[in-house]
């Protein structure tokens, strides 16, 4: 079995997840946007660690996953911050260091 | 490979929905797709433990996570379409189709080999072995995670934690605010009023009948006032008595002609009731 399907659909999620970030305005969807590009990154080492037939890959993406999940709890709490005092998710409000 | 090819479409078009859904709870939830799809993948990767964390960790703590968050800043917070840059849109799509056609066609043209395959490494089973390499070559990577972990966690207590400014108002402090008002403004000191109990029907939007016939505002929620769905009790017997011709036909037929008419078709209210 060919792992390069896998390595192809994780670039394309990737590619996906990088458009996203650029193109949605709601901090929160550009937050599930990043997810998306993390976890094609971790497809893409689940697959390459099955076609080196060590389990190197897995462990960097199970590193990938802690990461993400600290990251999560502490953008979300940043969103929710930005929320309180300007009443608004979208990522054009919070431009206060252009002025 | 089956799995593949059956999930990958789904994955693809559920991350191309996260582009184009102007919700931000529909993103959350296609996301979720894409995040079960990939767990069922890593399983097909002989990836049993990455599957069970994948489904825990993501689909269970990070999208809950995100989930609450759209609650507390509210569901409705949809995308706005206004470009500050302009031709930002346009030119992230010729990016995003350019990395694509970049990464399929490299991708593509590059042939990897078979498959060692895992069987070897997996054959002692995988969270064993898993476990083997954490413990032992990632050891200080895994301890440097915990401070990671603990930094998230205080970093996030830090951001969330609110100072109390005003004291808490005690239940004698309340009882004293509504005699006050009782006293000042005149309004109502106890619980408002409940929503029409009706021999043959009771429903929250129907409002209660004051003595004189009329209907008592404040026992329908505000709520139902602003979106225009308080019903009177007339209409709601008028409804019952369709229902119950068209279901029994002729065998209630005696029972008709007993609608209450007395009271007037509330209009809904959509300022402030005084509570």
């Amino acid at each position: 079995m060919d792992v390069t399907a896998y390595v192809v659909l994780s670039g394309i999620l990737f590619t996906i997840g990088c458009v996203g970030v650029l193109i949605r305005r709601n901090a929160i969807v550009v937050f599930m946007c990043v997810e998306l590009m993390l976890n094609a990154s971790n497809l893409a080492l689940v697959a390459f660690a099955r076609q080196h037939g060590n389990l190197d890959g897995q462990i960097a993406a199970f590193f990938v996953m802690v990461v993400a999940a600290a990251e999560v709890v502490v953008g979300l709490a940043i969103i929710m911050t930005i929320f309180r005092t300007r009443r608004s998710a979208s990522v054009d409000d919070a431009s206060l260091l252009k002025y | 490979m089956i799995a593949f090819w059956i999930l990958a479409p789904v994955m693809v078009i559920a991350a191309l929905g996260l582009l184009f859904v102007r919700k931000a709870v529909h993103a959350a939830l296609l996301l979720a797709v894409v995040m079960m799809s990939l767990a069922v993948l890593y399983a097909a990767l002989e990836a049993p433990f990455l599957f069970a964390v994948q489904i825990i960790v993501y689909t269970g703590a990070i999208l809950m996570l995100f989930l609450f968050v759209l609650m507390l800043v509210g569901v409705d917070a949809s995308d706005s379409i206004v470009e500050t840059i302009r031709g930002q849109r346009v030119l992230a799509a010729v990016f995003g189709l350019g990395l694509g056609l970049v990464m399929v066609l490299g991708l593509s043209q590059i042939s990897l080999g078979t498959a060692v395959g895992l069987e070897d490494a997996n054959a002692a089973g995988n969270i064993q072995a898993l476990a083997n390499i954490l413990f032992s070559r990632y050891v200080f990577a895994f301890e440097v995670t915990s401070a990671l972990l603990i930094t998230a966690a205080v970093g996030a207590m830090v951001l969330a934690h609110r100072e109390r400014l005003t004291p808490k108002p005690t239940q004698r402090s309340l009882a004293a605010q509504r005699m006050k008002d009782y006293a000042e403004l005149g309004t109502h000191p106890g619980p408002l009023p409940p929503p029409g109990v009706y021999a043959r029907h009771n429903a929250v939007d129907t409002p209660a009948l004051l003595p004189d016939g009329t209907a008592a505002e404040s026992s329908v929620s505000r709520v139902l006032a602003a979106r225009g769905t308080v019903r009177s009790a007339p209409a709601r017997a008028e409804d019952i008595h369709e229902i119950e011709g068209t279901l029994s036909g002729a065998t209630h037929a005696g029972r008709d002609a007993v609608a209450p008419a007395t009271t007037t078709e509330v209009t809904p209210a959509t300022g402030e009731d005084s509570e």
